[in-house]
């Protein structure tokens, strides 16, 4: 057990697949309420990081903790229930439930509603009030009953962060939320991920730089499987060695495609 | 195939687009109410319709096949999970159930005959926890293979264990010991009949209420995507372990029911071809409503009892709707029954009530060749000692003969043809009535 006041913590987190090791000794210590977002190349193993902290796939070494709770190794309802929820890339979701009960489903367990088969759906107002609140912070509360697989792809993309924060989690993980969106989409979604956010622990994967910028407190770099630095968005871009390693090309490239 | 829940979003559209949302809302439990008071009167005067002795027994048979059914699509509608292996539950329940009969009649086990099926449910429920809990720790093709290894396995037993199964005679009991309670003695098949009835109406009652619990919506998601629901706090295995017990509690009514129907049971309601019943009728009655295995219910003894008497060759007929219901409409009767009453809805069935002559008339024919050609072959190979003739709809084919083979596949050629014609024709006409209902719906809501 570790007595840090970190509300998440990596230490030495390593990840093999067969031979090839991706997370090689990942370390990261985030305090409770800050934003913090995660950048690094194609292949430096943000998405793997995202599931090994939200249990997907146990670290082969290393140690996670999540409010002083040891926590790797652990299922991902088990560490769900202890308050850490995530998003998708791509957008996972109950195809064929409504929007409604896609977020009531996420709802039910940390009401305390869990496996109940001996009460009405209809009559767990502490749910059904919850559900309304979070379709309503998500914008989708005049498409409460329509499948969700007939979304348009910025209404599932809204969705997967309402099913993420729906069960109240202090901790949230959304793996690159505003991928596949276009520029005024993505302005429009990063407010409501700071409105749905407030007071939480946020973790983001961004390719976006100026949605990073925007959006951090706090930035951290992950090259090779390593996180090579973790510090404000200034400091970071002032970063020799991170420029070296990443930004540099990154914002060569956008300038570039901007030009 | 677009399921997608038309029940609520016509009746929801119907209602005029002024009246405030609460009046909308009470207009599906109006309906809600006209359908299980429909089918609790339907339950009560089939048998004043039906009367004779082999039209009790089949109501009475279909009665525990909507159980059965039912518990069944509780796993492969609801939860996604598709067993070769419901009759497992059924079956042993139907066994428990008649050892509980004997042990009425010796005194050992002194409870009214009327609560039998309750003890089939809860043998039901012990043998899903006995054997759910492995079954259920994997989704999709694992799970498929194990409920078909450990159906194998159990009907396997029979012979192994005949103190319990009774070997190959099977065991029998009689379901007259209990005490005469209000002249019931459960001696004439209609006080069977009324007591099956009781138990579907109850049972039906209680999955549907389970449909909108909890863990009836959680097993929904499971089955629409296991990986989700692991990321909002739920454990996978255990929402299907509960919720194939319940199944198998269910699947354990409608065996007690049969133990007190036949009175006689042998390994052959383990056998994975009962098993292959339960999926094979609810899937043609429709896995994705609640309602359709009830049709599926009907059908199976629909055709077991009346279809089987009038040729040998049902099972080839049964075969080939199955494969043409899973290419044309995966969702049963019931979600074709549901397209059409949206349709209706919408005032627009007049428009395509036609094309559906047309598409009748076209597949009569159609099947009227192929099955005259069927009933040839059959003949030929089976009844070749009573000649070349038989007797088809009416006439008589000479299976012999050229004209009879020429006028069947000419038949069944243009019939064909003129099929696929009407049903390109029906195709157009039904995808422009739903861009219609899709645009009608718009408008209404933008009001």
């Amino acid at each position: 057990m570790s007595s840090t006041g970190y509300a998440l913590e990596l230490r030495d987190v390593r990840k093999s697949f067969g031979k090839s090791e991706i997370i090689r000794g990942a370390n990261l210590a985030v305090q409770a309420g800050e934003r913090v977002a995660i950048i690094g190349p194609n292949g430096a193993g943000k998405s793997t990081l995202f599931n090994l902290i939200s249990g997907r796939f146990a670290p082969t070494s290393g140690e996670i903790h999540l409010h002083g709770r040891r926590i790797d190794g652990r299922k991902p309802y088990e560490i769900n229930r202890q308050g850490l929820s995530r998003s998708f890339q791509v957008s996972n979701l109950f195809t064929r439930l409504s929007v409604f009960e896609n977020v009531r489903c996420a709802v039910l367990w940390s009401l305390g509603h869990r496996y109940a088969f001996w009460k009405f759906l209809a009559d767990l107002d502490d749910a059904n009030d919850r559900t309304e609140q979070i379709l309503e912070m998500i914008k989708l509360d005049k498409r409460r009953d329509v499948l969700a697989m007939n979304l348009t792809y910025a209404e599932a993309r809204a969705l997967e962060i309402g099913i993420t924060i729906a069960g109240g989690a202090s901790c949230i993980l959304l793996d690159e939320p505003t991928a596949g969106m276009s520029k005024s989409e993505t302005q429009r979604f990063i407010q409501l991920i700071r409105d749905v956010t407030v007071g939480k622990t946020l973790l983001t994967v961004e390719h976006d730089m100026g949605v990073v910028f925007g959006l951090a407190d706090k930035i951290a770099v992950l090259v090779y499987g390593e996180v090579i630095a973790f510090d404000t968005p200034e400091a970071v871009r002032a970063n020799a060695r991170v420029q070296e390693a990443y930004l540099g090309s990154v914002l060569a490239e956008q300038q570039a495609a901007a030009a | 195939m677009a399921t997608a829940n038309p029940t609520t979003r016509a009746s929801a559209a119907a209602a005029p687009a002024v009246v405030p949302a609460a009046a909308v809302r009470r207009t599906p439990a109006r309906g809600r109410v006209l359908a299980w008071g429909g089918f609790a009167v339907a339950l009560l005067i089939a048998p004043l319709l039906f009367h004779s002795s082999l039209e009790i027994s089949m109501l009475s048979q279909i009665g525990i096949a909507i159980v059965a059914c039912l518990s069944y699509n509780m796993l492969l509608g609801q939860g996604g999970m598709l067993s070769f292996g419901h009759a497992v539950y059924t079956g042993l329940a139907t066994f428990v159930s008649i050892h509980a009969l004997l042990g009425i009649a010796s005194g050992a086990f002194p409870i009214p005959v009327s609560l039998i099926p309750l003890v089939g449910g809860l043998a039901g429920a012990f043998f899903a926890v006995l054997l759910g809990y492995v079954t259920t720790k994997k989704a999709g093709t694992p799970f498929a293979m194990i409920t078909l290894g450990i159906g194998e396995l159990v009907a396997a037993m029979v012979l192994m264990v005949p103190e319990f199964f009774g070997g190959e005679g099977g065991v029998s009991a009689n379901r007259t010991v209990g005490k005469p309670f209000m002249g019931i003695t459960f001696g004439p098949p209609i006080q069977v009949y009324y007591l099956i009835a009781i138990y579907t109406f109850l049972s039906t009652a209680a999955m549907y209420a389970f449909t909108r619990t909890p863990l009836g919506r959680m097993l929904n998601a499971v089955r629409d995507n296991p990986e989700r629901v692991e990321f909002v706090g739920y454990d996978t295995h255990w929402v299907r372990f509960m919720a194939f017990t319940i199944s198998g509690f269910f699947a354990g009514i409608a065996g007690g029911l049969g133990a007190i129907n036949t009175e006689i049971v042998n390994g052959e309601v383990l056998h994975a071809t009962r098993s292959g019943a339960y999926l094979l009728f609810t899937f043609l009655g429709g896995a994705t409503v609640f309602f359709g295995p009830i049709i599926g219910a009907v059908l199976m003894v629909i055709c077991g009892v009346l279809l089987s008497e009038l040729t040998k060759a049902w099972l080839l007929y049964l075969g080939l709707i199955f494969l043409f219901m899973v290419m044309y409409a995966p969702g049963g009767f019931a979600s074709l029954i549901l397209m059409n009453l949206r349709v209706a809805a919408f005032g627009k069935l007049g428009r395509i009530w036609t094309s559906y002559l047309a598409l009748a008339g076209t597949a009569l024919a159609a099947l009227t060749g192929a099955a005259a050609m069927i009933e040839m072959v059959y003949h030929r190979q089976l009844n070749e000692a009573l000649g070349p003739e038989l007797r088809f709809m009416g006439a008589t084919l000479n299976s012999a003969g050229v004209d009879a083979w020429f006028g069947a596949s000419w038949l069944l050629v243009v019939g064909v043809v003129l099929f696929e014609v009407a049903r390109r024709h029906y195709l157009h006409q039904w995808g422009e009535i739903q861009e219609e209902i899709e645009k009608e719906i718009k408008r209404r809501e933008a009001l």
